[in-house]
């Protein structure tokens, strides 16, 4: 069945999926945004464990998604998996190294005999929400301003800066898309702990918490503001008729007006993620801002990665030899295993089917107090 | 082809080590414990004794500290083949990224959903659903195990691919060979079921200590009893599926099965070496005695090679230099077909990009003549093509002692347990002691052997190690190296830390 379908549509339903899983992850790293607000929002050891444990439930699920994400671009996606992790190699270096220290953090913040103190597990889960969270926009705004490399007949990459991808950080809309991101994370963070605690005894942490969710999206405008300003205005990279990359002025705001579904995800995306902050700060028993802030999230992510791969438009583009530059077909895997790998996709429902189940199951009743003073607690 | 770094190769080679061995440390435990985790819940809950609770909670919490640095270790890999191996990646992206993706769907989101409700769920969920998560996290892992030992499996005996000269990589065309090629098969079995005992000694190790000190000493016997059965069926079931994996070695690496057994000239009634101490000076090609000491059992390789007696195992010698008696070529006539393969690609290439489809042709048809030996065509000397001898013949000798010395354990233990003097043999116990850092030294041995055993290959016959790599300055790779060695060492020491003091605080309630 799956296998009668054209490579083309196979390419198109893998970006799709690849998008859904990273507009998914952006959406969980309301874990890695909960993680940079420990300090300014939980004054005390209590208010502090109440943030670690509610986080530390979902943690694994933000990690895990992250690694499919990765998973599913070696996949579908083999010659962008290759170009990208061996030539952008210190990005990736960097952001994997946040994510080691971030997995064993929860687990071993509060145990006894630690050796690096709770200070330091702190560290490292700021230093992932921050970081982390930076290089990965970085890396993300690289789908539009293209990234310096050559590909050789046999399909090798070779890099043309000895920077090896932290030349990324360098351009001011890669950065503002970082930074972007990591508010996002943070408004997300206090909308999910605000869902979460239980904040009977604790009026001034909620407030604290609610605040929080206001002034971040305040940091936030004017990164967002400056990468859609960027973003419509920019020169892109464009294939044209007889297949050949070239640079195309306004092409991402062409995009947007080719495809105006994409425009109604982004713009809704945006509305949903105010809408999300309204909850959460201006109104008292708002504990539903996540789902609204999520879903922006989550649509705001597809708009951008549609904008980068549909439309004639390469997704991870060179600067140095435009030639080089990948697009969703030419970076592919063959028709065959993206056909296997559509049939294993099917399962993707039942796996959210689960996943919302168990959520709905372990969030039922808010974490309060007394959850983490057992002593099973991170 | 460019020049090729060898400095880079080696730095990026011992980066995957590094990284794969510290996984390793705990992985075995993540496989085994989940399941032991499972059987002592499931006798808590039949049973409703709450000492099965204490019981459970108390190996679970050393399971989450295991874990997490599991989870840590394991992420590098998955992406370390992007970053150190971007040619491979792209060269066999096509069929190895599968069952990686597969595994992050069917595999990592059942561990995570679950762990979290096997660890915050007890007053949260029901019985029967925390139990049931607890199964879940067990088989997730597993399940993870699978898909990477598929593709590992896959490495080491390529099956359902065919080479695409246009893209110049490797495509899937069968997808179930894939999955059920016997190596991938006997690598699952034995990885897994491996690591089943090492976990049981790692129950075995912590109980024996606390019988010795009396403390916990109801945890420590029921916990021995449960880890002892699980021990020695697995150690059944490791010797038959261990005896596959030779028996497959046979015919997909033979060269790995020829290191590890010491085997340089081939024979019909070859020995299997029990014990022996090789010759260090000893090359291939030359006639100095292969062994200064050895113990050997005459005339048993063959029916573990092939299972059959007096039939032929091939030497190192006859499979670099070639035996014409038994239709095996020499290296170098491989490297002469692989070397035209390669012209011929390149020619092929330019016909194409000159747009001459007569030309292109021709290339073409010649390049397939050869194709199957394109591998070949990187090498440099025929020698290349042996792997360390000692390490693998060394490591493969280890595993086996050791993985007999573990079935022994387990069967005293048992036999004690069921005789119900185990509190009182204190012999026993003290043996018990080092056993769990044993089965770790096994468990690294075994991969030693399976990785080193196929050396110069990243995929065997396929695709050399030195062309597998990213281009890019060996600097880069060797400061990753010891960052992560750095950052390991550190958490494996707050690890090792924790565990110790959790195992002296002991189960909170008994």
């Amino acid at each position: 069945m799956i296998g009668s379908l054209d490579t083309a549509l196979l390419q198109q339903i893998w970006w799709i999926l690849a998008s859904v899983v990273g507009s998914l992850f952006l959406f969980l790293t309301f874990v890695q945004g909960g993680q940079t607000l420990l300090w300014q929002v939980a004054k005390d050891e209590t208010e502090k464990s109440l943030v670690i444990n509610s986080l530390g439930t979902k943690w694994e699920l933000t990690f895990t998604t992250l690694v499919l994400f990765g998973g599913a671009l070696f996949a579908a996606f083999p010659k962008f998996y290759a170009t990208s992790f061996g030539g952008a190699y210190w990005v990736w270096v960097l952001i994997l190294f946040t994510f080691i220290v971030q997995a064993v953090s929860y687990e071993y913040r509060k145990k006894p005999n630690n050796v690096l103190g709770a200070k330091t597990y702190e560290v490292f889960l700021f230093i992932n929400g921050s970081v982390g969270i930076l290089l990965i926009g970085a890396a993300v705004g690289t789908f539009f301003t293209g990234s310096n490399f050559v590909l050789d007949d046999f399909n090798r990459v070779s890099w043309t800066t000895p920077f090896r991808g932290l030349e990324a950080a360098f351009s001011l809309f890669n950065l503002s898309m970082g930074l972007f991101l990591v508010f996002n994370a943070r408004v997300l963070g206090t909308m999910y702990l605000i869902n979460n605690i239980d904040f009977a005894g604790l009026p001034e942490f909620e407030m604290r918490l609610r605040k929080a969710c206001f002034t971040n999206l305040i940091c936030a405008l004017p990164f967002l503001l400056y990468v859609l300003g960027g973003l419509l205005l920019m020169d892109g990279f464009g294939i044209n008729e007889t297949g050949v990359v070239e640079m195309v002025p306004y092409k991402y705001l062409g995009n947007l007006l080719a495809m105006p579904i994409v425009l109604v995800l982004l713009v809704v995306g945006l509305l949903l993620v105010v809408g999300g902050v309204g909850i959460t700060a201006f109104k008292d028993e708002g504990r539903s801002g996540i789902w609204f802030g999520g879903l922006g999230t989550v649509l705001v992510g597809l708009a951008v990665f549609f904008t980068a791969g549909f439309n004639n438009t390469p997704f991870y583009p060179s600067k140095a030899d435009l030639s080089s530059s990948l697009s969703i077909y030419n970076a592919s895997s063959s028709h065959f295993t993206l056909t296997a790998m559509t049939y294993v996709a099917l399962v993707i429902p039942f796996v959210l089917a689960y996943i919302v189940y168990v959520w709905w199951q372990m969030n039922a009743r808010q974490l309060s107090v007394a959850d983490i003073t057992n002593n099973k607690a991170y | 082809m460019g020049e090729i770094d060898l400095v880079m190769v080696n730095w990026a080679r011992a980066q995957f080590a590094l990284t794969a061995m510290y996984h390793w440390i705990f992985v075995p435990l993540t496989l085994g414990l989940s399941f032991l985790c499972a059987f002592f819940e499931t006798l808590y809950v039949r049973t409703g004794k709450d000492e099965w609770k204490s019981i459970t909670k108390f190996w679970m919490t050393l399971f989450g500290i295991n874990f997490a640095i599991g989870v840590a270790t394991g992420i590098i890999l998955e992406f370390e083949f992007g970053t150190n191996w971007s040619n491979y990646s792209w060269m066999v992206g096509d069929i190895f990224g599968a069952p990686l993706a597969i595994e992050g769907i069917v595999a990592f989101f059942l561990e995570a959903t679950f762990f979290a409700v096997m660890f915050f769920g007890w007053d949260r969920v029901s019985k029967r659903f925390h139990l049931f998560s607890t199964w879940m996290v067990a088989v997730g892992s597993n399940l993870s195990a699978l898909w990477i030992l598929v593709a590992n499996g896959w490495m080491q005996y390529p099956v359902g691919m065919a080479f695409n000269p246009d893209n110049a990589r490797f495509e899937m065309q069968n997808f179930w060979e894939v999955l059920f090629s016997p190596v991938a098969i006997s690598k699952f079995t034995h990885a897994t079921s491996s690591s089943f005992m090492v976990s049981a000694l790692f129950v075995i190790t912590i109980s024996s200590w606390y019988l010795l000190r009396k403390r916990h000493v109801d945890l420590a016997r029921k916990s021995i009893l449960v880890a002892s059965v699980f021990g020695l069926i697995s150690t059944v079931y490791v010797a038959f599926n261990g005896d596959e994996s030779a028996y497959t070695n046979a015919s997909t690496q033979p060269m790995k099965l020829a290191a590890y057994e010491g085997l340089w000239d081939g024979e019909e009634n070859a020995a299997i070496v029990a014990f022996g101490i090789l010759n260090p000076d000893k090359k291939p090609g030359d006639k100095l005695e292969p062994f200064t000491t050895e113990v050997t059992i005459p005339g048993l390789l063959g029916l573990l090679a092939n299972r059959e007696f007096g039939s032929f195992v091939p030497g190192i010698n006859d499979l670099v230099y070639g035996n014409q008696e038994h239709g095996i070529m020499s290296v170098a006539d491989k490297m002469v077909k692989g070397k035209e393969a390669i012209a011929d690609l390149t020619a092929y290439k330019q016909a194409k990009k000159k747009m001459d489809d007569v030309a292109a042709a021709a290339a073409l048809e010649k390049f397939k003549v050869n194709q199957d030996y394109l591998g070949y065509g990187y090498l440099e000397k025929p020698e290349d093509t042996v792997p360390p001898v000692a390490m693998t013949f060394y490591a493969f000798h280890i595993m086996v002692f050791l993985g007999v010395l573990f079935g022994l354990i387990f069967i005293l233990n048992l036999r004690y347990s069921l005789k119900g003097t185990l509190a009182q043999t204190t012999w026993l116990q003290l043996l018990g002691l080092p056993m769990f850092f044993l089965g770790l030294i096994a468990s690294q041995a075994g991969w030693v052997v399976a990785e080193l055993g196929r050396q110069p290959w990243a995929i065997e016959g396929l695709l050399p190690v030195n062309v597998a790599t990213t281009n890019i300055a060996a600097g880069n790779v060797q400061t990753t190296f010891f960052m992560f060695l750095i950052i390991f060492t550190l958490l494996l020491v707050a690890e090792v830390s924790i565990m110790l003091k959790q195992i002296s605080i002991g189960p909170e309630d008994m």
